[in-house]
């Protein structure tokens, strides 16, 4: 095994053993960054600095045998999440120069765990992009083909995943901004139920949809990580106080007898054949396994992205409205008066893409079009939502594509944003149901890139989830494959 | 057209952003093709459904008013473009 495959199971088993140190595993990472971010641009702000002090900690943490699952593991985070004393951009010219005066909740915990932090990671402005093309900080690169995208809006966090630049990542997915990339980067990503991992000190993007979740090479990461960040937070109210279970507990336990529904709404035309095959082939794997494959329908699918984009838009419009230019962020202004100042700060401060959606919020929720569009597009999400609830009566999961097809090339898509909406079909619909979602490698297309595969959970069925994702995981080696740099 | 030139000046008023004339323009077009699409809800009916806000049903979150330690004002204005004598200062609000 290169070194820079280490996953957070087996450098934890190297660094409780000392067999090897936190200082030399953040060395490795730090390194292949230097080597090879100039090439990707998966970083915003790097801690090289702070990311060895984390280290020594941990190395004394592992000596006195006290360390926990995450203690000395090198990590990366999305630029979205607050860090105290870290730069936090969140992929925007209006936050160029935010520095956080507190620690987001996920991070608190990471670092109560020993975790080196290593930098902020690439993603598209406040999370707004299936491409990682809307960045304040540049394009980040797919490490499978540089021309490619690396998905987004976590793209960044996919990439360093991927590219062995961190042991893992945190991301967030308000419509599948983690599953998307990691499918195009061929790495795990998990967005858990609404409520199971707090969102204090995460940069809101749409508060109904936004779940914080990790990016591994492995399910067996995806676990560990996600029971270090899940759990009840007084900080966020729709956080939801609900015991964390030991992920690891059932995760070998197979898949023999579960009923997995197939919901023909995601196999449709438009579906790239390349990718339809992957997906099919995964299929067999799991009736191979003993799983139950199971016919099923989710009829409101084709209604989800228009749904999406005016609820997670008109959320948008009013989350952003804190960028004024008063308390923090980059203020322009020429002389003018208080409204002058706003106007010139958020129309200096916000790229072409946060400006379309904050202006579709805006129009959706303004007085006369209230009913006609964000009424009307929740009570959609009613009908959606009970699609899930209905079908989740007759089979345990579902198996879908996670995107209809592999990343496509950087520029393909800028022109038209209906059709890199559109992109989003398959992973939008958990984000509105509020249910648990991930994407896991299950193939790779002629041109070499990558494909994911998809299962959707139940609310709060992680745990059941990630079981069936490490029995594909265990009979396949898609995941052992990395992209040369 | 959904939405016209005149609307779309109106909505960027709201959401205090100053478009240009062509940006105008363009926004104008964007916007008229992404509610065109999302006319297709207009398919169903929806009469008798209730909204969903949030997709976890919960109540309001109560919690114990008690005294905790907060950040203090000068990690508070740490990030102010302009501060003053503990306070964030703005350009004159009234004339």
């Amino acid at each position: 095994m290169s070194e820079s495959q280490f996953t957070i199971s087996s450098l934890g088993k190297e660094l409780q053993a000392q067999r090897t140190t936190a200082v030399a595993a953040t060395r490795q990472c730090v390194e292949r960054i230097n080597n090879t971010d100039n090439q990707l641009n998966a970083f915003i702000t790097r801690c090289d600095d702070s990311a060895f002090q984390d280290a020594t900690a941990a190395d004394a943490r592992l000596s006195a045998g006290s360390a926990a699952t995450l203690t000395g593991i090198p990590l990366g985070l999305k630029d979205i999440f607050s860090t105290k004393g870290v730069r936090t951009t969140c992929g925007s010219k209006i936050l160029d120069n935010y520095v956080p005066v507190y620690d987001a909740t996920v991070v608190e915990r990471l670092r109560a765990q020993g975790a080196v932090i290593v930098g902020k990671l690439n993603m598209d402005e406040f999370a707004m992009g299936s491409s990682n093309e809307t960045s304040a900080a540049g394009v980040c690169r797919n490490p499978w083909d540089k021309n490619h995208v690396p998905g987004g809006s976590s793209g960044g966090s996919a990439v360093a995943v991927a590219a062995g630049q961190v042991v893992a990542a945190l991301g967030t997915d308000t419509g599948g901004s983690i599953r998307q990339p990691a499918a195009h980067c061929g790495v795990v990503g998990l967005k858990p139920t609404y409520g199971r991992v707090s969102r204090y000190g995460v940069i809101a993007f749409a508060s109904s949809l936004d779940q914080v979740g990790p990016i591994t090479r492995t399910v067996d990461d995806c676990a560990l990580l996600l029971e270090a960040i899940a759990g009840y937070d007084p900080r966020d109210s729709t956080s939801v106080d609900c015991p964390v279970p030991d992920y690891q507990a059932h995760l070998r336990d197979g898949v023999t007898g579960k009923k997995i529904g197939l919901p023909r709404e995601y196999f449709i035309e438009g579906l790239d054949p390349e990718v339809k095959r992957a997906v099919d082939d995964a299929i067999e794997v799991y009736r191979r396994l003993g799983a139950e494959l199971v016919p099923v329908s989710l009829p409101h699918t084709d209604y989800s992205v228009a749904c999406y984009y005016l609820i997670a838009t008109a959320e948008a419009s009013s989350n952003l409205a804190r960028y004024d230019g008063v308390r923090f962020g980059v203020r322009h202004s020429s002389g003018g008066g208080l409204i002058d100042m706003y106007q010139q700060t958020r129309s200096a401060g916000f790229g072409a893409e946060v400006k379309r959606r904050i202006m579709l919020g805006t129009y959706a929720l303004s007085s006369g079009y209230y009913d006609a569009y964000y009424l009307k597009a929740q009570k959609v999400r009613t009908l959606i939502r009970q699609d899930f609830h209905n079908v989740f009566e007759q089979v345990d999961l579902l198996l879908t594509p996670v995107a209809p097809t592999a990343a496509f090339k950087i520029g393909e898509k800028t022109d038209d944003p209906l059709q890199m909406y559109l992109s989003d079909i398959f992973t939008i619909p958990a984000n509105l149901a509020g249910t648990c979602a991930m994407s896991l490698p299950c193939g790779f297309d002629a041109a070499g890139m990558p494909i994911g595969l998809q299962l959707i959970g139940k609310p709060f069925g992680e745990g059941e989830m990630l079981q069936t994702a490490w029995a594909f995981e265990q009979a396949t080696d898609w995941h052992t494959r990395q992209p040369v740099l | 057209m959904k939405i016209s030139e005149q609307d779309v000046a109106y909505v960027a008023g709201l959401a205090r952003l100053s478009l240009t004339p062509e940006e105008l323009k363009t926004m104008t077009g964007k916007m008229d093709a992404m509610l065109g699409y999302v006319d297709k809800l207009n398919e169903l009916d929806t009469d008798a459904i209730v909204p969903t806000a949030h997709a976890v049903p919960m109540a309001n979150a109560f919690r114990g008013d008690q005294v905790i330690p907060s950040s203090g004002s000068a990690a508070a204005l740490a990030n102010a473009p302009q501060g003053t004598d503990g306070c964030f200062q703005v350009p004159r609000v009234i004339e």
